[in-house]
């Protein structure tokens, strides 16, 4: 870019310095150079270089300005991929025993809707988990259908069902530690990882 | 003590009522009381007999095996040396047995035996490098039977289940049932398999990947046995053999979530859980071949899982959802004529998991949600009655030994979760390690004398 400004510069001075020898001074003849026009002229042909360079000098700085927007707009993109990864992986939890979507967990899954369509080619794997109360091997039947629970609700809300696959991991992989309602309520919940698409998301 | 001694004098007019009668509460023989009150829950005492020649590990193995046994009274004797001395030395040990009724050739003070409540007695020798294991009846005061083996040395990872084997000898000579003395239960703890020897000795880890493995399941022939890894989120079977640790995985699963494997009796096909969008399902398939994998349950709106066969391979008990909570469901081994198996309360009875069928067909364990917390219950196959078998702490995923009454389990009775095992006959409960985090327990079949002990 830089280069290419260069060679503009040298040739609107090329230009300037024809035109001064295009337009004889009206005066003096010409066997006698007059030293004003001389003056004139080379005065004219050093305005016309400052003149470029200054030009340059603001193109410089407007391409300068336009690089800085790209890069502040890439990273405000990957900024925003930030954001809608963590608005996907939002958990959603369960009742005990129980693998319907609750109410007030629906908005997070209309969120989740909202992104798939946002970003078409996002696919991504539900794990259903179950807490430690019920039977180990029936927890991982259970964890099944909270997996599926959540993707008949994304299909039923109009994402395609080859880009959501279910697994479920039972009681095997606990968040919270603790023996008591608080880790179990904790624990039964169906979580959200990308499985491709994600490298930059759109905000829905 | 004055149990063990009325027994021995009821022995003493009638040894084979009281054999059957420790096999087997419940089959009394009719007509053979004359006079005598029939008393349940009386054992036979046995004695095992001191003496330096056999190593100190072996007899405390044996008589550890046999009190676990739960099938006799051991009778521990007072003053070791001034018995020693009223007694013969066991001077023919080496000799091939008198046989029949000639207990004065085997040298042993029967009387005295007799009177300290002793039906049977067992001497352990050591000739030359061969353990040679005497058998006496004390009331018929003659040798019942002399095994001979060549026990592997001390180091040897054969060698504990060598002496097991002994122990199992000792109760097919007196009471002529098959002992649990040589076998393992494999358990499931932090996602590893591990196995250890039914008296609590020896665990060791069988199967260790970077992946967590769920729900061992022993193979019939007890050479091999299978169990579930996850593997990115899917759940593939494996099945293992016992000695060199080499494990294949089963062909048709890892694709979707397969879990619960159990063997058929003939050891060919093995039975699972298959988890899909569609939900759980039971599936065969023919680890023989590797091949033709079979869909028993349909069940669109209902999970269907945790397949265990009846000893005569004709019949599997499962857990069923389609009650709305899980219950203990049966079907044919082809998945035709799917019916209640355990029954239940509508609305009243909890859910009920993990049913295990017992080797001799006549029992279902399997664990019940009680007041929030799980137990273990024994259906009767027959009758379809329920008894429950725990109530103290959680107690969750029962199998049966090999004798079909003792079975393990897992319980938080001592404050952490650990396996114990109860014997149904005398209500005795120990707990088999004392570790937390031990569960889903696969109690194995007697280990095959062929098969390495080293799993």
């Amino acid at each position: 870019m830089k280069r290419l400004s260069l060679i503009v510069l040298s040739g609107i001075a090329a230009v300037a310095l024809a035109a001064c020898s295009h337009n004889p001074p009206p005066v003096t003849t010409p066997q006698q150079p007059n030293a004003d026009s001389v003056a004139a002229a080379e005065r004219a042909r050093q305005d016309s270089i400052d003149r470029a360079a200054a030009e340059a000098r603001a193109r410089e700085e407007t391409e300068r300005q336009r690089q800085q927007r790209i890069a502040d707009s890439l990273a405000a993109l990957g900024h925003t991929t930030e954001a809608v990864r963590t608005m996907l992986a939002t958990l959603i939890h369960f009742d005990y025993d129980k693998s319907n979507i609750r109410p007030e967990d629906a908005s997070i899954l209309d969120q989740k809707v909202a992104i798939l369509q946002a970003n078409p080619n996002l696919r991504i794997r539900v794990s259903g988990h179950c807490d430690e109360r019920g039977s180990d091997e029936y927890n991982l039947a259970l964890g099944n259908r909270r997996a599926t629970a959540t993707k008949q609700y994304l299909v039923s809300h109009g994402i395609e069902a080859a880009r959501i696959e279910t697994v479920s991991y039972g009681e095997e992989r606990p968040l919270a530690q603790g023996h008591d309602e608080a880790a179990w309520a904790q624990n039964r919940r169906d979580e959200f990882e990308i499985v491709a698409g994600g490298d930059a998301l759109r905000q829905p | 003590m004055a149990l063990a001694l009325a027994g021995v004098a009821l022995l003493s007019v009638f040894p084979a009522v009281q054999r059957s009668a420790a096999q087997d509460s419940s089959a009394v023989d009719r007509g053979v009381r004359i006079g005598i009150i029939y008393r349940p829950g009386v054992r036979p005492g046995l004695v095992v007999l001191p003496g330096a020649a056999a190593p100190d590990s072996v007899r405390a193995i044996i008589a550890r095996d046999l009190d676990l046994s739960d099938r006799f009274e051991l009778i521990t004797l007072p003053a070791g040396d001034s018995i020693r001395v009223s007694a013969a030395p066991l001077a023919g040990a080496g000799r091939p047995p008198a046989g029949g009724r000639g207990g004065a050739a085997a040298g042993l003070n029967y009387q005295l035996y007799q009177a300290l409540g002793a039906d049977f007695a067992v001497g352990l020798a050591l000739v030359g490098d061969t353990t040679v294991l005497t058998v006496h009846d004390v009331a018929a005061g003659g040798v019942r039977r002399e095994f001979r083996s060549r026990l592997p040395p001390l180091k040897d990872p054969e060698f504990r289940i060598a002496v097991h084997r002994l122990a199992d000898h000792i109760l097919e000579a007196t009471l002529g049932v098959g002992g649990i003395a040589a076998t393992r239960i494999l358990f499931v703890m932090d996602g590893k398999v591990y196995a250890i020897d039914q008296d609590g000795a020896d665990k060791r880890l069988v199967s260790s990947s970077d992946h967590q493995a769920m729900s061992p399941a022993w193979a019939p022939d007890g050479r091999r046995f299978s169990y579930m890894e996850f593997w990115s989120g899917h759940g593939q079977l494996f099945v293992q053999l016992v000695g060199p640790g080499k494990r294949q995985p089963v062909a048709t699963t890892g694709q979707a979530l397969d879990f619960t494997p159990a063997f058929s009796p003939d050891g060919k096909t093995l039975a699972f859980s298959r988890a899909t969008e569609e939900g759980t399902d039971i599936y065969t398939v023919n680890i023989k071949d590797n091949c033709c994998l079979q869909r028993l349950t349909v069940g669109r709106f209902s999970d269907n899982l945790s397949p265990t066969y009846s000893p005569d391979g004709q019949r599997i008990a499962f857990v069923s959802t389609r009650p709305g909570l899980p219950q203990v469901y049966v079907m044919a081994a082809d998945g035709t004529d799917q019916q209640l198996f355990a029954p239940f309360d509508y609305g009243v009875t909890g859910s009920s998991n993990a049913p295990d069928w017992s080797p001799d067909g006549q029992s279902v364990a399997f664990h019940r949600d009680v007041g929030g917390t799980l137990q273990v219950f024994v259906l009767d196959a027959r009758t379809r009655a329920v008894r429950q078998l725990t109530s103290l702490g959680r107690n969750e995923d029962p199998t049966w030994a090999p004798d079909s009454r003792h079975v393990a389990f897992v319980s938080d009775r001592s404050g952490y979760r650990q396996l114990w095992i109860i014997d149904l006959e005398t209500g005795r409960i120990r707990p088999l390690l004392q570790q937390s985090g031990a569960r889903l327990p696969a109690w194995s079949p007697r280990i095959p004398e062929t098969a390495s002990s080293t799993p």
